[in-house]
């Protein structure tokens, strides 16, 4: 399996030196990460290659690092039943950037690049239809950002008295906590700062 | 003359018994004949993928059982596989054992309930009653196991929560015993029955391609004749020592499917029976301390144990940065889980791989051309469940 990925790995490097921006092999899986304008052009190859026939597109994951400027991230994941192999392609991109649909491609894209749109607000260029697909009617904002808070901003409820569901902005009697439990060890901020003060002290 | 035709809209669901859940189909009709379909999904939308993104390794696992609710310990396995792979820890040879069996024992469930049904979508009653009582059987088994019947929460990284007891294991073995006289009442009921061929036969074929253009798994594919099976292409835990076919179907339309389906649950029984045999001794979970809690009796007498209960059960354990992508044969087709971890307690991020999202996504096509009255059984023969749909 490792050996059949070193081949494959080096085939795709070979046939598409300028487009592939790194390529690494990692707990057995191949990922291979290109510029997202090259995207049309690697998955047809990915697709039609007589050594590779990844003839199936098996799920597009978003990710979203919001301090970094290319904050999103999209890993397209496939499979080749001829060849038994699985390959992660991923491209990085700006907030404002359309990226190319692969629906031409691939039709079972539709649904996961609306997934990604609702998601994370990213946009595809020559979509068919790109709506949201898993949020409410008339939702507003994309949630699986990380800016995004989990609770939410609307909540829903039947009103007895306009005999309909109403929206209302989120009311807690107590607001979600998250704990952070990592290193508690390391002692309370306030002690972090003494000794901050009394290094910074020393220097001078 | 030219006659002035008009198309009728239909809105299918979300409240109705033959939409399994919550989907809304809206469709566009021409007589009683399908033009298109447009499935609204996401009534179930339970945001699992962020909720998993704020809990540790240890307390995102029971939103494995919240997706496909009718196999649930499926799903756990695919978290349970992906966070092992990162934290590169092996796993006791008797827990992957327990694993399967548990596993196979999901895949009957869910394929009991999806043969019944879609049975009961075009008008056979008595196959579900008959097939939901071998269901609450086997989700005793779960509940002996794991303490609950649905939402088991069993599967842990590095192996299963506790050992399954003797007796269970031989009242397992009897049910696999009995059982195969009750898949073939089921089949004397359904298979050669008339009124079911009519209503499934050349219903919903699809080909070869199609099934791997429309990202089709499990059932799905190998009703088209896709010889494609995880369990024995790219086996993991001891699928490999193992002695199973794997079924087959040839026309791709909803009868084979449901044939594909009995099959399976035949080779399963099979599956759990060789396990039961082979079932060796020993412990259940991973031995390393920075994974898995410690005994009871150790908490009681040793202060390491106690510290490393109480710094999983509140920390967790971190697991090292990267990401990796495991998939497992679910019932249902791949569920996959891709997994990003930054190095901390908590997952970066978690997407989740349903099988039914591409299998429902296909409907426009699979319904295109068909009567109304085919809706329920192509719908039934997809085995959509909401849960993993909507996630």
């Amino acid at each position: 399996m490792i050996e059949d990925l070193k081949k494959l790995e080096k085939l795709i490097n070979s046939e598409l030196t300028s487009k592939i921006q790194k390529s690494i092999i990692e707990n057995k899986e191949l990922l291979i990460e290109i510029n997202e304008k090259d995207l049309i052009e690697v998955v047809q190859f990915l697709k039609s290659n007589d050594k590779c026939k990844f003839r199936q597109l098996v799920d597009i994951a978003g990710v979203d690092y919001p301090e970094e400027e290319k904050r999103f991230l999209l890993v397209y994941l496939f499979l080749s039943h001829e060849n038994n192999l699985r390959i992660k392609l991923s491209i990085n991109f700006e907030p404002n950037q359309i990226i190319n649909s692969i629906t031409k491609i691939f039709p079972s894209a539709n649904w996961m690049e609306r997934e990604v749109f609702d998601m994370y607000g990213v946009k595809f260029k020559n979509h068919p239809d790109l709506r949201r697909i898993l949020t409410d009617y008339g939702f507003k904002g994309h949630p699986l950002r990380k800016d995004f808070p989990l609770t939410g901003f609307n909540e829903v409820r039947y009103s007895e008295k306009e005999k309909k569901v109403i929206y209302e902005p989120v009311k807690l009697e107590q607001n979600y906590r998250n704990f952070d439990f990592e290193s508690p060890w390391e002692g309370t901020s306030y002690l972090k700062e003494i000794k901050k003060v009394e290094k910074d002290g020393k220097k001078n | 003359m030219v006659k002035k035709t008009k198309t009728l809209n239909l809105n299918f669901g979300p409240q109705h018994p033959a939409a399994h859940g919550v989907l809304r189909l809206i469709l566009e009709l021409d007589g009683e004949v399908v033009e298109k379909a447009d499935p609204h999904i996401g009534l179930l939308h339970r945001g699992t993928e962020k909720l998993i993104e704020q809990k540790t390794y240890t307390q995102a696992l029971p939103y494995f059982d919240r997706l496909d609710y009718v196999a649930p310990m499926n799903q756990e396995h695919a978290f349970a596989l992906a966070s092992e792979k990162l934290l590169n820890i092996e796993v006791p040879i008797r827990a992957k054992y327990i694993r399967v069996i548990f596993c196979e024992i999901g895949r009957i469930l869910s394929h009991i309930l999806n043969v019944t049904t879609q049975a009961l979508d075009v008008g056979a009653l008595t196959p579900s009653l008959w097939g939901f009582e071998e269901r609450e059987t086997l989700m005793t088994f779960y509940e002996r196991a794991s303490g609950s019947r649905l939402h088991a929460n069993y599967f842990r990284t590095g192996g299963v929560h506790q050992d399954i007891p003797l007796k269970l294991v031989e009242d397992i073995e009897k049910f696999c015993r009995s059982f195969p006289k009750i898949i073939d009442d089921l089949e004397a009921l359904l298979t050669d029955n008339r009124i079911f061929k009519q209503r499934n036969v050349e219903i919903g074929i699809v080909s070869k391609q199609e099934a791997l253009d429309h990202s089709f798994s499990g059932v799905m594919l190998r009703g088209s004749g896709v010889p494609w099976d995880l369990r024995r292409s790219q086996p993991y835990e001891i699928y490999n020592d193992l002695d199973f076919k794997i079924p087959i179907g040839k026309n791709g339309d909803c009868y084979d499917r449901y044939l594909c389906r009995i099959e399976e649950m035949r080779e399963s029984v099979k599956i759990i029976l060789q396990c039961i045999e082979k079932l060796p001794k020993g412990p259940v979970k991973s031995i390393d301390g920075k994974v898995s809690p410690p005994n009871r009796e150790d908490l009681k007498q040793s202060m390491e144990a106690l510290i490393h209960h109480f710094k999983l059960f509140t920390e967790g354990y971190r697991v090292p940065s990267g990401n990796v992508y495991t998939a497992v044969e679910a019932p249902k087709g791949e569920f996959g889980v891709y997994l990003i971890s930054d190095g901390t307690n908590k997952p970066y991020r978690c997407k989740i791989r349903a099988p039914g999202f591409s299998h429902l996504q296909a409907m426009d096509y699979l319904i295109r051309g068909h009567m109304l009255a085919d809706v329920p059984a192509v719908l039934g023969s997809l085995d959509i469940v909401f849960g993993e749909v909507d996630r």
